[in-house]
């Protein structure tokens, strides 16, 4: 069985990065939330986890659940249309990457469906679950998004 | 770190603390000897670590054999952290902090509640630890229940010394004893 490190040595490497990870997914609003959910859920599984050799892909795979059930549960919950539109909100966060801050300022939608397909390698299907659309809709979200980020960090 | 991530952590903690996921909590606290190392369960004081030992190590041993839940979460020690800065300061002669005595068992346990009992201001010799814990040929045991005492200053094995009157050893130096015992005797 492996040694496992003190939690606070998770936290001290990676919180900073799973927070980035989780803007980007779900957006600054959310991303507080979804932070919480991820360390509690980390906490309560840790001291059963059998492997200590990836605990940053661990936390990782973590917050990507957390995000996915953070858009689950919007997609259920009556989403008034301006939402949809909602203003993307700058973070300058100096951890965040240039990367994570344009994905920051895509539309929700879209900002949803880059990180979900390449953070979170999900296919367009599992994209389409979790956003709550047809398989056709989060592909086109998907292209979109990466349609913007291409032109913005050109 | 940012302060917006400042504030998650602190969430976070108390969170934690309220679910009950939070099994071990640490935090440093300043005093004349250098920086000390609190631990706390939710059943009490646990460790101390003194200036002389290893952060890290003491951590990754707190992990392994309590609960690697383990989190530097400071306002869970506020307590002892004020307890122990009265008695630096010379404002406290008792601590009145829970205990959590899980690291100690058997003659070690009785030897360290034994030592816990000596009032401020007094010393016992290593044969009186022994006797009073039951067995009193087991003077080198009771050499390790100081020796090894996971909680100094609060169990304060600075007061058990040699029966010739000499400090003996001291895990945060020799040193550091005969100050605090000096601190002690100034007393009223």
């Amino acid at each position: 069985m492996a040694e496992l490190p003190p939690f606070q040595t998770l936290i001290d490497e990676h919180a900073t990065e799973v927070m980035a990870v989780l803007r980007g997914a779900v957006g600054r609003d959310g991303a507080e939330d979804a932070f919480q959910e991820t360390f509690l859920a980390a906490l309560r599984a840790y001291p059963s986890l059998r492997d200590a050799d990836n605990l940053r892909g661990w936390l990782v795979t973590i917050a990507h659940r957390k995000a996915i059930d953070h858009h689950r549960a919007r997609g259920r919950a009556p989403v008034p249309v301006s939402a949809v539109r909602e203003e993307a909100v700058f973070d300058p966060d100096p951890a965040d990457g240039e990367v994570w801050r344009s994905v920051a300022m895509l539309p929700p939608k879209q900002r949803a469906a880059v990180t979900l397909r390449f953070a979170s390698d999900l296919p367009h299907e599992e994209i389409a679950a979790a956003l709550g659309c047809s398989p056709e809709a989060a592909r086109r979200s998907l292209h979109e998004g990466l349609k913007r980020l291409r032109k913005e960090l050109a | 770190m940012t302060a917006t991530m400042d504030k998650s952590l602190e969430r976070l903690r108390e969170r934690a603390a309220a679910e009950g996921l939070l099994d071990v909590a640490y935090a440093t606290a300043d005093s004349p000897f250098g920086t000390l190392l609190l631990a706390r369960t939710p059943q009490g004081l646990v460790r101390l670590g003194l200036p002389s030992e290893d952060v890290e190590a003491t951590l990754a041993d707190l992990a392994s054999r309590i609960s690697p839940r383990l989190l530097e979460a400071p306002a869970q020690l506020d307590e002892e952290r004020r307890e122990l800065e009265d008695y630096f300061e010379g404002r406290r002669q008792e601590f009145d902090l829970a205990i959590d005595w899980q690291l100690s068992h058997g003659f070690l346990l009785r030897a360290r509640r034994g030592i816990a009992a000596i009032p401020y201001g007094e010393t016992r010799t290593y044969t009186d630890l022994a006797r009073q814990a039951g067995n009193e040929r087991a003077v080198r045991a009771a050499g390790s229940a100081c020796s090894r005492n996971p909680i100094p200053l609060v169990v304060p094995c600075h007061r058990v010394v040699r029966s010739d009157g000499t400090p003996g050893l001291y895990a945060g130096g020799v040193e550091m004893k005969k100050r605090l015992l000096a601190m002690e005797s100034q007393d009223e």
